[in-house]
């Protein structure tokens, strides 16, 4: 955290340190804590809450390594983890393969549709290649559908719980370590990326692509690199996705779902890692802070059917709002708000130190 | 025969919901992708002039053809001026939003249940006999004549009438536009106006036709390929392109599989992106290219 007297970075060592002053070391420390305990204390709707949130955080990592630092926009996200889920699914299925070979093998058909997805951004920019993965979604979509209907899993596909050198994997207390690890580890991805140079390569491509290939960087490569990437963790989220729903179905993943997650990285704040989580975290928890809050209402029962609608609507509402006022999301608010509480009373921002 | 009407019907609801997306993108750069839902909204608005004017269908179809004038001009001024300067991809994604805000909206009004819009107006929509033992609507046909009505008036809007030339100057260079002295806002304004418009017309015909639920939202999107394939600063194109999607996916869904119906005209678009990403009328120069 910035003093209001400065903070100067003296070595390249520090200024790369993921974790770097006593206060961040405490806030690390404070966190860890409170994500062991939460599991002991909580109640098994706080753990599904959470283990949502955490399937959320991969995907929105992911989809913020792609559009917010790398700048190319996907509208197809939802493709991609319905792309781990089936593959994870079918190979369960029609194989009953464990755990272990199915989460490599969703990681795999990820990078491939990685490759899919990316070819076009080689010719393509903007809105060209929002279009282009947006009818991608659609063809990812398809293929899942046919192969429902032609193998007569028209309702969806089931998959038992996954079993893990001799452990069933069933307890919601041992699927919150799960995906917590697993969304531990995409965020630590995900930063690391981001302080080397594929991070800056990536940085550089969304400022400016012309300037960055003069500046020697293999821009086709590294947008390929940057769909490749964002898309195996994607379809991984979706593998365990499907794992812990134990059902696979393409009604899962609409476009709605797609624009959910452009909604995660807009609310959280474009190119921010810590964005995307608080945009996770908001995301997930909307619709049941709409439902607790219909549920305040004199005769609630009696708007119990409109709850789905008010969603919809709020959320639009949300977005456009955000939009309009808040272009750097929750991140921007946050950065706002230490700063103003760290410089009290002054108002300068102090050199440096503001990451 | 049937085949050769069931595409130009389908052609002609592509057409007609497309040159929406061209109106604007043509004008301000932006992709509309509520489209689908302000089309909805129109047919919706429908449902309910039509209960207010009851015994007056005319005197309905006009009041909501007002209405959805009003809501594109809303739309522009309530939230598309405020994302002027904003990246073009930000304006996108806003219509995105208010797409998810009016579905919402939508159901909380009128329900999700499907209506009966022609019911409503007192109107039995009956098949006709076209030469060649094929059979159409009533209302497929006026959507037909609708989109021919439309289209060649948009041209000579365009061509020749002084408002239509400054739609197409301000969208080919809107600072020069500017310093020429065109409103640009009031041009904006007017394109998401007419764009509702038209695409108003499609909603309130598709509805006459077949009812209306949630899945309008999905024609409105398959629309879009459409105007892409055709080029999505063409009207013209946007006229072949519906041929083209429409010609596929009749084809395919025939001859094929007919869960294809969603996907075809997405693959069609690919493709083209592929080959020609600007469209077969598009101006090339004007596309974002790496």
């Amino acid at each position: 955290m910035p003093f209001a007297s400065g903070y100067f970075r003296t070595s390249y060592a520090r200024d790369l340190r993921m974790i770097d002053t006593r206060t961040q070391v405490a806030g690390v420390i404070a966190l860890a804590v409170a994500a062991g305990a939460f599991p002991l204390l909580a109640g098994p709707f706080l753990l599904d809450l959470a283990n949502q949130f955490f399937l959320a955080v991969v995907g929105a990592v992911a989809l913020m390594l792609l559009t917010g630092v790398a700048g190319q926009v996907s509208l197809g996200h939802a493709g991609l983890l319905a792309a781990g889920a089936f593959t994870a699914g079918i190979l369960h299925k029609e194989a009953g393969a464990p755990i272990w070979v199915t989460l490599p093998a969703a990681a795999v058909t990820g990078a491939m549709l990685g490759v899919v997805f990316g070819l076009p951004s080689l010719r393509l920019r903007g809105l060209y290649l929002a279009v282009s993965t947006l009818a991608l979604h659609f063809v990812v979509v398809y293929i899942g559908h046919e192969y429902e209907t032609r193998r007569g899993f028209s309702t969806g596909i089931l998959i038992d719980p996954p079993r893990i050198l001799g452990f069933i994997i069933d307890d919601a207390r041992i699927w919150y370590a799960v995906l917590l690890a697993a969304a531990v580890a995409s965020v630590l991805l995900a930063l690391n990326l981001l302080r080397a140079k594929t991070g800056r390569a990536w940085r550089a491509i969304h400022d400016h692509e012309t300037v960055a290939a003069g500046l020697g960087i293999n821009v086709p490569l590294y947008k390929l690199a940057a769909f490749v990437v964002s898309s195996t963790m994607t379809a991984v989220a979706g593998a365990l996705f499907a794992y812990y729903r134990g059902f696979v179905s393409v009604e899962a993943f609409s476009l709605f779902l797609s624009i959910q997650y452009v909604a995660m990285v807009i609310i959280g704040g474009m190119g921010s890692i810590l964005g995307a989580v608080l945009g996770a975290a908001f995301v997930t928890l909307f619709p049941y802070a709409i439902e607790a809050g219909m549920g305040l209402l004199p005769n609630a029962e009696r708007y119990s059917s409109l709850i789905f609608a008010v969603n919809y609507a709020a959320f639009g509402l949300v977005m456009v709002l955000f939009l309009v006022f808040e272009p750097l999301g929750l991140v921007g608010i946050w950065r706002r708000m230490r700063d103003w509480l760290v410089l009290w009373p002054y108002k300068q921002r102090p050199l440096g130190g503001s990451k | 025969m049937q085949l050769a009407v069931n595409i130009a019907v389908l052609a002609a609801i592509y057409a007609l919901i497309a040159c929406g997306y061209v109106l604007i993108y043509r004008v301000s750069r932006v992709l509309n992708l509520a489209h689908g839902e302000l089309m909805m909204l129109a047919a919706y608005l429908l449902l309910s002039t039509a209960s207010m004017f009851s015994g007056h269908p005319v005197a309905a179809l006009a009041a909501s053809l007002v209405l959805a004038i009003a809501v594109g001009v809303m739309v522009y001024v309530f939230l598309m001026r405020k994302m002027t300067g904003e990246q073009v991809l930000a304006a996108v994604l806003a219509t995105v939003a208010l797409g998810i805000l009016l579905r919402g909206v939508m159901v909380l009004v009128w329900s999700a249940q499907q209506q009966y819009p022609a019911q409503a107006l007192g109107w039995v929509n009956a098949s006709l006999p076209v030469p060649g033992g094929a059979r159409i609507s009533v209302a497929a046909a006026a959507l037909v004549a609708c989109t021919t009505l439309v289209y060649g008036s948009l041209f000579a809007f365009l061509r020749f009438s002084r408002w239509g030339i400054r739609m197409r100057a301000a969208g080919q260079n809107p600072l020069l536009a500017a310093q020429r002295g065109i409103g640009l806002h009031g041009i904006y304004a007017l394109a998401w106006a007419l764009a509702t418009f038209t695409g108003g017309i499609a909603g309130m015909l598709i509805a006459l036709d077949s009812g209306l639920d949630q899945t309008m939202v999905v024609i409105g999107l398959k629309a879009f390929p459409a105007a892409l394939v055709g080029g999505l600063d063409s009207l013209l194109g946007a006229l072949l392109g519906a041929l083209v999607i429409a010609a596929a996916e009749v084809l395919l869904i025939h001859y094929v599989d007919p869960l294809l119906s969603d996907v075809v005209p997405f693959l069609v678009l690919i493709a083209m992106l592929v080959v020609r990403p600007w469209g077969l009328l598009g101006t090339r120069e004007e596309l974002d290219r790496v």
